[in-house]
């Protein structure tokens, strides 16, 4: 069960077509005749990437009056890319250090480089 | 100020990065290969990096090992595969505390008036291989991401 419902999470992200209907639903609930309008794919083939969507709990649909709208559940969504942002915190800050150390290295250029080690902050 | 920008397309096993630098691309590749460079930038700040070794050549090996604040250690390695250059290297990612999970990075460094684009590409053996990658390789610990993930699944469990 655990890994079913992640594989429809992933699986459902996985798709372009899935992931453009997700950011078009950021900016608010639509119906599937407004969903399905920019995309060159029929009505069905929206509504079918909707039940993927909903599936895995990224999408909810609701009726306003005859019109059923979608909405988007953003998150498991959030929760499912939070490893991503760790990675990237982690990149960032090494290459904010290398920016600094780059600076360094090209104003002492004429100079022999600076020693290793001995300048880094300790968290000590 | 430059970002670096992340992407992992879900449903792939791939990891890219770019980032752009104020310098020529022979200085970045520098800070790529000499240890003495390198353990003043890679990884956050609290970590103390050693470089064991750093073979920067075909076939050549390397190790590092990240501590933290209690001596925990974390150690990666792996093997050059071509000769490093200004213009790009190629090598295999290992993380110790996940054997056998090996990754493949290549690296480009691309010059333009001065300034030097860096394109990073990660190849996992699998998606799952990936996304448990990055968890572990961020000091989680795997049975927090698997915390994680059931704290996702019972997001995505319907309430009503």
């Amino acid at each position: 069960m655990t890994a079913d419902h992640l594989s429809n999470v992933f699986g459902a992200l996985a798709d372009p077509t899935r992931r453009a209907i997700l950011a078009r639903l950021t900016e608010g609930d639509l119906t599937v005749g407004e969903l399905s309008a920019p995309f060159s794919v029929s009505q069905p083939a929206i509504s079918r990437h909707l039940k993927v969507l909903e599936r895995a709990g990224l999408v909810s649909r609701s009726r306003r009056a005859t019109a059923r709208l979608s909405h988007l559940e953003a998150e498991p969504f959030q929760e499912a890319t939070e490893w991503l942002a760790r990675y990237q915190e982690f990149w960032s800050e090494s290459h904010e250090r290398l920016d600094a150390l780059l600076v360094a290295l090209q104003r002492d250029q004429s100079n022999q480089p600076p020693p290793g080690g001995p300048q880094r902050r300790s968290a000590r | 100020m430059s970002t670096t920008q992340v992407t992992a397309e879900p449903g792939t096993p791939y990891i890219d990065i770019t980032r752009e630098f104020d310098a020529p691309r022979d200085l970045l590749f520098r800070a790529h290969t000499d240890p003495e460079l390198l353990v003043q930038w890679l990884g956050p700040r609290r970590l103390t990096m050693i470089v064991d070794r750093y073979d920067v050549r075909d076939g050549g090996k390397w190790r590092y090992i990240h501590r933290d604040e209690d001596g925990t250690e974390y150690g990666f390695h792996g093997v050059f595969h071509g000769t490093p250059s200004p213009e790009g290297m190629i090598q295999t990612f290992e993380f110790e505390g996940a054997p056998g999970h090996v990754s493949l990075d290549s690296m480009t460094f691309e010059e333009r008036d001065g300034r030097t684009v860096l394109h990073g590409h990660s190849v996992f053996q699998s998606v799952q291989a990936r996304d448990s990658m990055v968890e572990s390789g961020m000091e989680t610990g795997l049975s927090e991401a698997y915390e994680r993930l059931e704290e996702l699944i019972a997001e995505l469990v319907p309430v009503s």
